[in-house]
């Protein structure tokens, strides 16, 4: 037997988190997003730390920037969407700088595992001269963070480290060789010219921000995390990220120049490795910034052209482009060492859904009813676009939902009294649904906003958030009251059902959908993998079943037909008894015994 | 010794990820580099999911390269025919006979393929195994992911019975019950792909 030494196996998102804490940072904040949310979450459990959810990426960044100014070590973290909502903190905390150090972690998402779209957050850093980590597994992750911490303090600015998907939900061994480092005492001093940023200062804290610039290239090019090994000189692979690991995987006998911190560029060392190789290929997850940028050196590279730029890159798809582009351009072939075979083709797909006793459903069951034109948001509720409950017309980012059914019910309101749906989670309502509200209230819309209030953000695995009272901390704290604020925000319908009570929803609805100007409807039922009511399950008496589909409309994955029956898994059922309602033969019945 | 790749297909929440994490733990123990990928967020809601497991002397990419997985395990009798393109020459495949039929099925828009195990047998050496019989009779259905890996422990010489064991007691550490439960469907996993393979 070998002896392991002290490795341990860590998601990339602990990683994260254990460099956060291993750095000497003592605050973190963040809102969440797959797949980065479970960096806060480990790092909250750190001791001597605090760590908290934002209602949204934008007040995170504001705080964490604000940490920093007071000498609190920090790391705030988000989905590469988020940075799309903390955009103009961070663009402008990079011409302020720092006191203590402050990293962004934001994890991009190519591939769509679970966003909305596949934008390259490295765009943003390049946007705000900010400098970027990218690790390519959890050891790096783990250091990359330690590193940029320490690198935040010395350049005055904040850092970022990007992750991907495949970094943060991959776990691989992370070997520490030093004690965590204790935070040092930065005490803030006043000092407007660095943080107030009125024109004239910005002017000069851009003049400041270029020099360095310059001081962070001469950095890239002794940086430790870039590095090359030598291997055949005919191909030469710059890489960066995961992307890395599929390329040694497809070629390990190619010349690498490695980068874990890519930008700015290390010049010098690019050309260098770039004179040393024949052919020069650039493998990097998402948009081709690198490639982009080498070549703008007047270096030739290949790399899109050769790769897919949609979707998550694999080590199938490297070894495609080597071996392409060595057949295209050169004698030398390379045989991939694995050969795919041939798939199943037609299988019967499998999407995500809404679970058994879930609450969304009911509600998105009677909107399907009313016929009601409905702009969605994003959450586990966006799951009733698919089959059967098919009801949702739009989904565009967080909070989208009510400025879109105001700006469509404005653009029709000449013509037609039709009342436009808003739906919206809760934790999304907070996020960035509220200022939706205002607008709607002010400017005199005619919509109906339904607020599912299932308690928590379910879809990224049930955090806190300022309408549950409860904080990341596990603390009880102020509740927010989703009727009152709706009220006060120009509101003149508000009523709270429960969907379980399939009847009184739709009488709510109706009322609210009659109702002149703003309606808001909070339909309340907590998350049922979070809070679970009712005991016993449903089951079908066979004699009764006219096995008309009813049931099966409302999507429910503890239903289904199978050999030509309809059947309730008991196992899968929580007994919100939703079939029950919707059954018109009476065949639903409840057992109440306790499983 | 190159790396041995372990595909697990299943539904979420069938443990899939806590099954990869017991093996990856394991071969950790026994100082392999070990990767590890898996589905997170969306995906979870029942919808399908897979873990990929390497480990070896020195492992690179998290994602296998398809046509290098020795291992497939199927938690749920449909999802590992998504992987097959996956499947190197001789592979193992470890498929439940579990049926969770998704909705297109079960509004009878579209079916389970009629030949499941002769579509199987094509890629490798399948053992079907009647996962959440035994894991009832371990004490919960919940523990078929660890019936699953009994039959793995039986097929893959390279982890010995000590590792996988401390393994599945440090992943359920503090739950008395939870181990006794999910050690015997351990035994009961690692029993069952023996006697088949005396049976053939
Ligand atoms: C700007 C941005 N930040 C984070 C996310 C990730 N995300 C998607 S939906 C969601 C919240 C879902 O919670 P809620 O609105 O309460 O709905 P639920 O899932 O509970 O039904 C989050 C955090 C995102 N898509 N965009």
């Amino acid at each position: 037997m070998r002896f392991p030494g002290n490795k341990k196996l860590l998601l990339g998102n602990e990683a994260f988190a254990l460099g956060a804490f291993y750095g000497g940072a003592r605050y973190g904040t963040g809102y969440p997003g797959t797949p980065s949310t479970e960096i806060l979450e480990n790092f909250s459990k750190y001791p001597g730390v605090l760590a908290e959810w934002a209602p949204n990426e934008k007040c995170a960044f504001e705080a964490a920037h604000g940490a920093s100014l007071a000498g609190t070590r920090t790391i705030v973290t988000m989905k590469h969407v988020g940075l799309n909502v903390a955009a103009d903190p961070f663009v402008t905390s990079v011409y302020s700088g720092v006191n203590a150090g402050l990293v962004l972690i934001v994890a991009d998402d190519p591939g769509f595992h679970s966003s909305q779209n596949e934008q390259d957050s490295r765009h943003y850093a390049r946007l705000a001269y900010a400098p970027v980590f990218e690790p390519a597994d959890s050891q790096e992750a783990f250091s990359m963070v330690v590193e940029a911490l320490n690198l935040s303090e010395k350049y005055d600015t904040p850092f970022v480290v990007r992750s991907t998907t495949r970094v943060s939900h991959s776990s691989s061994l992370v070997e520490v060789d030093f004690e965590p480092m204790e935070p040092e005492n930065r005490p803030y001093t006043k000092n407007p010219e660095k943080y107030v940023m009125v024109p004239s200062y910005a002017r000069k804290r851009k003049e400041l921000l270029l020099k360095r610039f310059e001081a962070l290239k001469e950095y890239s090019e002794k940086s430790p995390f870039n590095s090359v090994e030598w291997g055949h000189s005919y191909i030469g692979i710059i890489s960066s990220g995961v992307a890395y690991h599929y390329a040694k995987e497809a070629f390990p006998d190619a010349s690498f120049l490695k980068l874990g911190f890519t930008y700015p560029l290390p010049e010098k060392l690019i050309r260098s490795f770039a004179s040393e190789v024949e052919l020069l290929l650039v493998v990097e997850e998402s948009d081709p910034i690198l490639e982009t940028e080498i070549r703008s050196f007047g270096i030739n590279v290949f790399g899109k052209e050769y790769l897919p730029e949609v979707g998550e890159l694999t080590p199938d798809a490297v070894a495609q482009a080597i071996s392409n582009l060595l057949k295209e351009k050169r004698t030398n072939t390379y045989h991939i060492s694995w050969m795919p075979k041939s798939p199943v083709n037609d299988l019967p797909a499998r999407a995500p859904v809404l679970c058994p006793g879930c609450g969304h459903r009911n509600l998105f069951f009677v909107l399907k009813k009313l016929r009601a034109k409905v702009m969605g948001d994003i959450g586990c509720y966006t799951l009733a676009v698919n089959p059967p409950l098919s009801s949702m017309d739009t989904c565009t980012c967080m909070g989208a939902g009510i400025g879109e059914a105001h700006g469509f019910s404005k653009a029709i309101q000449k013509t037609s009294d039709e009342k436009i749906a808003a739906v919206i989670g809760d934790s999304t309502f907070v996020h960035s649904g509220i200022t939706g509200l205002i607008n709607a209230g002010y400017n005199r819309s005619n919509i109906l906003i339904i607020i599912l209030d299932n308690r928590t953000t379910a879809m990224t695995g049930h955090q806190p958030h300022p309408g549950t009272g409860k904080t990341l901390m596990g603390e009880n704290t102020f509740e927010l009251d989703f009727e009152n604020l709706a009220k006060v925000c120009g509101a003149d319908y508000v009523r709270t059902v429960d969907p379980y009570d399939l009847k009184e929803t739709e009488k709510v609805l109706k009322e609210a959908q009659a109702a002149k100007g703003v309606s808001v409807v909070v339909a309340r039922r907590p998350c049922v993998l979070y809070q679970r009511t009712e005991e016993g399950y449903y089951s079908i008496d066979l004699d009764a079943c006219t096995d008309c589909g009813a049931c099966l409309l409302l999507g429910c994955p503890a239903i289904s037909r199978f050999d030509e029956k309809i059947i309730i898994s008991s196992d899968l059922c929580t007994a919100c008894g939703a079939c029950a309602f919707v059954c018109r033969f009476d065949a639903i019945f409840k057992i109440e015994e306790v499983k | 010794m190159s790396a041995t790749n372990i595909i697990i297909a299943g539904v979420g929440g069938q443990g899939n990820i806590a099954a990869s994490k017991i093996i990856g733990e394991a071969a950790l123990m026994l100082g392999y580099d070990v990767k590890i990928t898996e589905t997170h967020g969306m995906a979870q809601r029942g919808g399908s999911v897979h873990s990929m497991v390497r480990f070896g002397d020195k492992v690179f990419s998290p994602l296998i390269p398809k046509g290098a997985c020795q291992y497939l395990l199927s938690l749920e009798i449909l999802e590992g025919l998504r992987w097959v393109e996956y499947l190197k020459d001789g592979a193992f495949l470890i498929v439940s006979t579990e049926i969770r039929p998704p909705y297109s099925v079960s509004v009878g828009k579209d079916h389970y393929p009629q030949n499941i195990e002769e579509i199987y047998s094509k890629y490798g050496q399948l053992l079907m195994v009647p996962a959440k019989e035994l894991a009832s009779k371990a004490g919960s259905t919940r523990s078929a992911n660890i019936v699953m890996l009994g039959c793995l422990a039986y097929l893959t010489k390279s982890i010995n019975s000590e590792a996988w064991i401390e393994s599945i007691k440090r992943r359920f550490y503090g739950k008395e019950k939870v181990i006794e439960i999910n050690l015997n469907a351990f035994q009961l996993g690692y029993e069952f792909a023996s006697n088949s393979d005396r049976g053939r």
